[in-house]
């Protein structure tokens, strides 16, 4: 098949990904004219039916938007009921918080390194296939992940929807003597990190780069996780914006689209990502020596605007990560009590997290009872989409030019990529961001509609 | 025959595994990868036919076993339900939201429309259907696994069986047995904490009473519920009509909503 003339192809499912959805794709000769991601997982109505519900439980309830980030979401709620409540907690339950925090980003990155992103890499269809040719690595890769299961095991009691969070801290606590088989697990699991940064950094990388304005968050002294600033690195300049998270819904701006049960967010209508990528690129002198020494050894010396690269930022962020446990396990002292009372008073409340994906801001308006009585969820996926679409757009023009797509396959030197080509690098680009389609609202169908050249 | 034969050969004769989602978070699913230990031993025995969240070669049915998460929501994913049953020896649904509907069946009990109005600005961009059903609403379901999620040595436990042809062995009894026998400190009588573990059915290894808290039921009634010895008790722990209405109105919400109808009508 040429690009030229006009029609319509639909493709296969989007596969290592989360969530359903499709993509169209608009073709005038070697222009994209336009890349929209339809996202159609069924809606599941979260903000409507946290309405009503108890001040104590938008931790449980909100886990179950997402099984990969489960933590994400109890911790972003957590943040902004105390927030309404005007309660702090103590920073040894902050601390704690931040370990359950790097066992979902050890689990969550290693799986979309592993699982999700590698095989593509390596021309492979999964990692079960990959294990045929890469055992060893396959197995690096799922011993890795599952030090960072094992986290979320000990502290959460359960690595998917962890029952041990509560709005004030945890139910209870672990003692120091639990804590040291983790860590002896977390420094064997040092060496499986530190490997994974290697093994990526030997990949091909397609040349790409992304001009958005770039959203994470941020805070003195060390990288953010669990608490910060929203803070924004503009496409053009070194200068970075914060704002206070009380503007964050009008600062970063949700629309809907008609293609989409996802809703879309800019920042003020400028596009933006969140994510490894902004994170890095906002925040890397705050990164430990350990994982800063592991970011130059791969080459990611200043900020990284290859999206295909941020399996390196990511894989990054998994030092850190264990680094990061490993040091809160060293300094732990029990708290007195495992968390602190939060006593309901009418008001609203902001809390935002750094989840694997990207920035997840919560709001919570509550009744003096402690009745939630509005919701707000602004998730990463609803922020990458659009960046995501310009990814797609750009890199489908790059590769119907005939321009450098490395690993892209087909007929793309000839300047005639064909569908199956084209498909591949489209599911490439998205799962450089790895969009938790689940989390807005997982499947690919690739529409292409070629307008006739004049 | 080489050795590449020999593999296809015997990649044939394995029987095929198929991972279906519907609407759901992912997490049942994810529990699967979550088996590091066993998880390339098992792809050693079954041929991953169809699992879109971990492999993009996707071949087409018959599958031996197809696992099914999610609860159906909308009118296609009501048709899909019946292709992927046709195309399935054996159908077995995963977690709350498969088999009985899920958190997103909070929707059974209020106004769609106005759930609608509340996410979108644009209602009439979505469609959905009023109600979250289980799986077993739409089609024949062989197996049922409990779970927000599902604990993984008993998805372990059900593939094996499946595999051995043999019925699963998961026990129909409450989350209170697997605490006596975990020896944890009943939260109930110890601290006064209301816990719907003598309701839920066993299978996570009675976690949230080990960590100090009181059950909150993910795992779906158990195979005999008695609400009306259970409810008081609640009331004595400090919760009114409308908290126990609410812990019982969660993540298996529908599930527990005909005894809760039986007592409380
Ligand atoms: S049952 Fe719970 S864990 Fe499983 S998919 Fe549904 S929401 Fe996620
Ligand atoms: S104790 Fe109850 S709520 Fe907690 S994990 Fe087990 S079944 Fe779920």
């Amino acid at each position: 098949m040429t690009h030229r003339g006009s029609r319509v192809l639909h493709v296969g499912s989007l596969s290592r990904v989360e969530g359903e959805g499709a993509l169209h794709l608009s073709v005038s000769g070697t222009a994209v004219t336009s890349a929209r991601l339809q996202i159609y997982e069924p809606p599941r109505f979260f903000e409507a039916f946290l309405r009503g519900r108890a001040h104590t439980e938008p931790p449980d309830i909100t886990a179950r938007v997402c099984g990969i980030c489960p933590v994400a979401y109890q911790l972003s709620a957590c943040a902004a009921i105390e927030d309404a409540c005007d309660v702090e907690v103590p920073d040894p339950i902050r601390e704690l918080r931040r370990l359950l925090y790097c066992g979902e980003w050890i689990e969550s990155q290693t799986l979309h390194i592993y699982l999700l992103h590698a095989p593509d890499f390596l021309g492979r269809d999964g990692a079960i296939d990959l294990a045929r040719t890469h055992r060893a690595d396959v197995e690096r890769g799922l011993r890795l992940k599952q030090a960072g299961n094992a986290i979320l095991e000990l502290l959460g009691g359960r690595a998917i929807h962890p029952v041990n969070v509560r709005v004030g801290g945890f139910h209870r606590a672990p003692t120091r003597a639990e804590l040291q088989p983790l860590a002896e697990q977390l420094r064997r699991a040092m060496d499986d990190a530190l490997a994974t940064v290697h093994w990526a950094a030997g990949f091909e990388f397609p040349d790409a780069h992304c001009p958005y304005d770039l959203l994470a968050l941020s805070e003195p002294g060390r990288y953010a996780i669990d608490t910060g600033t929203p803070t924004v690195l503009t496409e053009q300049s070194d200068a970075v914006r914060q704002f206070a998270l009380t503007d964050f819904t009008d600062e970063v701006v949700e629309e809907q689209v008609p293609h989409s049960t996802a809703l879309h967010a800019t920042l003020r209508g400028r596009r933006h990502l969140t994510g490894s990528l902004a994170r890095f690129a906002i925040n890397r002198r705050s990164l430990s020596p350990i994982a800063l020494q592991a970011a130059t050894e791969a080459g990611l010396s200043g900020e990284c605007r290859n999206p295909f690269r941020s399996i390196l930022v990511r894989a990054v962020e998994v030092v850190y990560a264990v680094d990061e446990a490993l040091r809160v396990i060293a300094a732990y002292e029990p708290p007195a009590r495992p968390f602190v009372e939060v006593p309901p008073r009418a008001g609203v409340g902001h809390g935002a997290t750094e989840a694997p994906r990207g920035l997840l801001y919560h709001r919570y308006a509550l009744a003096a009872d402690g009745t939630v009585t509005d919701a707000r969820l602004v998730p990463p996926t609803a922020q990458n989409q659009g960046a995501i679409e310009e990814d797609l757009r750009r890199i489908a023009e790059t590769a119907l030019a005939g321009r450098a797509t490395a690993g892209v396959g087909g007929a793309a030197d000839t300047g005639t990529v064909d569908d199956a080509a084209l498909t591949l690098l489209c599911e490439r680009a998205i799962r450089n961001h790895d969009p938790c389609i689940s989390c807005s609202t997982h499947f690919l169908d690739l529409t292409v509609d070629r307008a006739p050249l004049p | 025959m080489d050795r590449t034969e020999r593999r296809d050969h015997a990649e044939r004769a394995a029987p095929t595994l198929a991972v279906f989602k519907l609407a759901s978070c992912d997490g049942c699913q994810l529990t699967l990868l979550d088996c590091e230990d066993e998880l390339l031993a098992l792809t050693g025995t079954v041929r991953v036919a169809h699992f879109l969240e971990a492999s993009s070669a996707v071949r087409p049915g018959p599958y031996d076993l197809a696992l099914v998460e999610g609860s159906i929501t909308t009118p296609a994913d009501a048709e899909r339900i019946r292709a992927i049953r046709a195309s399935a020896r054996h159908l077995v649904t995963i977690g709350a939201c498969a088999t009985a509907g899920g958190i997103q069946a909070l929707r059974d009990f209020a106004d769609v429309d106005e759930f609608r109005r509340t996410v979108y600005a644009r209602p009439d961009y979505i469609e959905t259907l009023a109600t979250s059903t289980p799986v077993s609403a739409h089609v024949d379901v062989d197996f049922e696994l409990r779970g927000c999620p599902i604990d993984r040595r008993q998805l372990l436990e059900v593939l094996t069986a499946f595999l051995a042809g043999r019925k699963p062995d998961v026990p129909n009894h409450s989350v209170c047995f697997a605490c006596k026998r975990r020896g944890t400190v009943c939260v109930t009588v110890a601290r006064g904490t209301p816990c719907l573990g003598p309701v839920t059915h066993a299978g996570c290894g009675a976690i949230c009473p080990a960590y100090g808290r009181g059950c909150y039921g993910c795992f779906g009634p158990a195979g005999t519920v008695n609400l009306s010895a259970l409810i008081p008790v609640l009331h004595r722990d400090g919760l009114d009509d409308r908290d126990t209405e609410r812990l019982l109105r969660t993540f298996n919400a529908a599930a527990f909503a005909p005894y809760d109808k039986e007592v409380r009508p």
